[in-house]
């Protein structure tokens, strides 16, 4: 068995009648960077908070880092490093004065490395400069960078990372993804959330896909994009005739656009079916496949649009 | 941990205006006293009023008989409003929370810094009292309530007795504060509901016919710390006031405790 460094079973949590998680059976395994995805209110953040002890299950139990929760905390949250539904700083106090607070908020020692661990993190999120500004000053972007900052400011052995790129311009999303592949490199497990596939796909080694709660598709990235139907895009100047034979070829889920009937292989080879629509006097002027990507996969498993899911 | 949060809390620019203006009371009311020439006749106007033109070290107890009621309190509701439901609106609570800094350990620094805000509060109100009144009037033996005279060092001691007492009558109200803080997450809410106890608690004690609930209220014995200057002090309602706080306090700080480790934080 591989080792976890989040497990969850059957976590639930109600607010009111409803159930906001719901029975989410999470299997983040040690050294993976796990993308956590799901649309706006699907119950990411809540799943989140319990992981760090923030609010209590209605049900179920779940382990950090092998210890279970929340009876582990104090042993466990200090080799957690997290940012949490966006940064959270005094607006009073400069950068460096914030994460010195932070750091010395908890009982863990380290007193004696404290300037040198923040000077690191803060050059090592690109804030180096701006250390000295007040937290009121700072935009947006650099608000984040300073959460990471925090996040870093300690060896962790587990990050916990919701929505990490909010607000970042593109530049900042890719050192952000830069910075993940780094911490995975130095062997820490890094959960990162998102409701965006795009931002986590080209880090992510696992996906676990969150909808109303539930989990609809946990698995390494390989296995989920393996998933997917492969497709069948005719391009013609008979669509219809070309459906007919498609369907005639036992092909699944024939749409129509304009020109274009695209349909699901199941099984046939597009060799064949082009042969097929050839003598069937059907014009073929291009003929493609493509696997289903991990996008469309995401799309089909929680519904597609801007609606937030509840 | 205690520094920071004490760094944390000292820092900020509001916590100091409150201060500077708690402190500006006694200066104000001085400069008025000496403006008005002889000062009011004795026996007249608010406690020990009549007194600073002869000691200046009167001040400072003027100076705590005028912001006790008011200006004192509603610098003690602010911090205590503040303490955790200001955490919780900035966000930083959840942050602090998985640190991980324990909810109990985290309310009593919270608690014992407020208490410490208190102290500090008070102490600027008595520190500016002492300056103003001795730059703006002679200093000497201190003639008690009773007529007694104490020498100036007897007479500074009881002095900052009182100012010890003042600070711990407002402790009380600070419990209150810590425990309202706890139920919301917009401080503005804790901070209103504190000084809307005093308010309350004020006006019930000048409602003579309430005057069977007046020894249960938090703010009936708090001007009490005037008897140390009796000779000799009379202990009687000091004690009474020590017992409502100690109990006010134990009340709401388990109840804040209770509340606290037990809330989902959701801000």
């Amino acid at each position: 068995m591989i080792d976890l460094a989040i497990q969850t079973e059957g976590l639930t949590k109600r607010l009111g009648d409803a159930a906001v998680v719901d029975k989410l059976d999470l299997a983040v395994p040690q050294g993976s960077v796990y993308g956590f995805l799901g649309p706006n209110g699907s119950g990411k953040t809540t799943t989140i908070r319990m992981l760090l002890g923030l609010i209590w299950p209605t049900a179920g139990s779940y382990r950090v880092l092998g210890e279970p929760m929340p009876g582990a905390n104090a042993k466990v949250l200090p080799k957690v490093g997290a940012l949490i539904e966006g940064p959270a700083f005094y607006p009073w106090l400069t950068g460096r004065q914030n994460l010195r607070r932070m750091d010395a908020a908890g009982s863990d020692g380290q007193r004696k490395t404290r300037r040198e661990r923040i000077d690191a993190a803060l050059a090592r999120v690109g804030l180096a400069a701006a250390a000295n500004k007040r937290f009121r000053a700072y935009s947006l972007g650099m608000k984040q960078r300073l959460g990471l900052a925090a996040a870093l400011l300690r060896p962790r052995s587990l990050l916990i990372l919701d929505e990490p790129t909010n607000g970042m311009d593109p530049q900042g999303t890719r050192e952000i993804r830069n910075l993940v592949r780094e911490l995975a490199g130095e062997g820490s497990t890094v959960f990162l959330s998102s409701h965006l596939l795009s931002e986590v796909e080209q880090v992510c080694t696992h996906v676990g896909i969150i909808s109303v709660g539930k989990m609809v598709a946990q698995g390494s990235v390989e296995e989920l994009r393996g998933r997917g139907e492969a497709m069948l895009r005719v391009e013609t100047d008979d669509a219809s005739g070309a459906a007919k034979v498609l369907d005639r070829l036992g092909l699944e889920a024939i749409t129509v656009t304009g020109e274009v009937v695209s349909a699901q292989l199941d099984g046939q080879r597009p060799e064949e079916c082009n042969r097929e629509l050839v003598l069937a006097g059907v014009g073929v002027r291009s003929l493609t496949t493509d696997r289903r990507s991990l996008e469309d996969a995401f799309v089909a498993l929680t519904g597609e649009g801007f609606d937030v899911a509840r | 941990m205690w520094l920071a949060e004490m760094s944390l809390l000292f820092r900020r620019v509001r916590t100091r205006v409150l201060i500077l203006v708690v402190a500006l009371v006694p200066v104000a009311t001085a400069i008025a006293v000496r403006l008005s020439g002889d000062g009011p006749s004795p026996g007249s106007g608010p406690r020990f009023f009549d007194q600073i033109t002869n000691n200046g070290v009167f001040a400072v107890l003027a100076g705590l008989t005028v912001t006790l009621p008011v200006f004192l309190p509603l610098a003690v509701a602010i911090v205590a409003g503040d303490a955790i439901a200001g955490e919780a609106n900035l966000g930083t609570l959840r942050y602090v929370l998985t640190r991980p800094v324990g909810r109990t350990r985290l309310l009593v620094l919270k608690g014992t810094t407020l208490a410490l805000f208190c102290f500090a509060a008070t102490f600027a109100v008595a520190v500016a009292g002492l300056i103003i009144g001795a730059i703006l009037f002679p200093i000497g033996d201190v003639t008690t309530l009773s007529g007694d005279v104490l020498s100036l060092p007897a007479g500074m001691l009881r002095i900052g007795l009182a100012a010890v007492l003042v600070a711990l009558s407002l402790l009380g109200l600070a419990a209150i504060g810590l425990f309202f803080s706890t139920l919301t997450d917009a401080p503005v809410g804790a901070m209103a509901g504190t000084v809307g106890v005093a308010i309350l608690s004020g006006v019930l004690n000048a409602i003579p016919q309430l005057s069977a609930l007046h020894p249960f209220l938090l703010t009936h014995y708090w001007l009490s710390f005037g008897d140390v200057l009796r000779t000799p002090v009379y202990w009687n309602q000091i004690l009474l006031n020590l017992l409502v706080q100690g109990v006010v306090v134990a009340i709401f700080a388990t109840a804040a405790w209770s509340r606290f480790t037990s809330k989902d934080v959701l801000a």
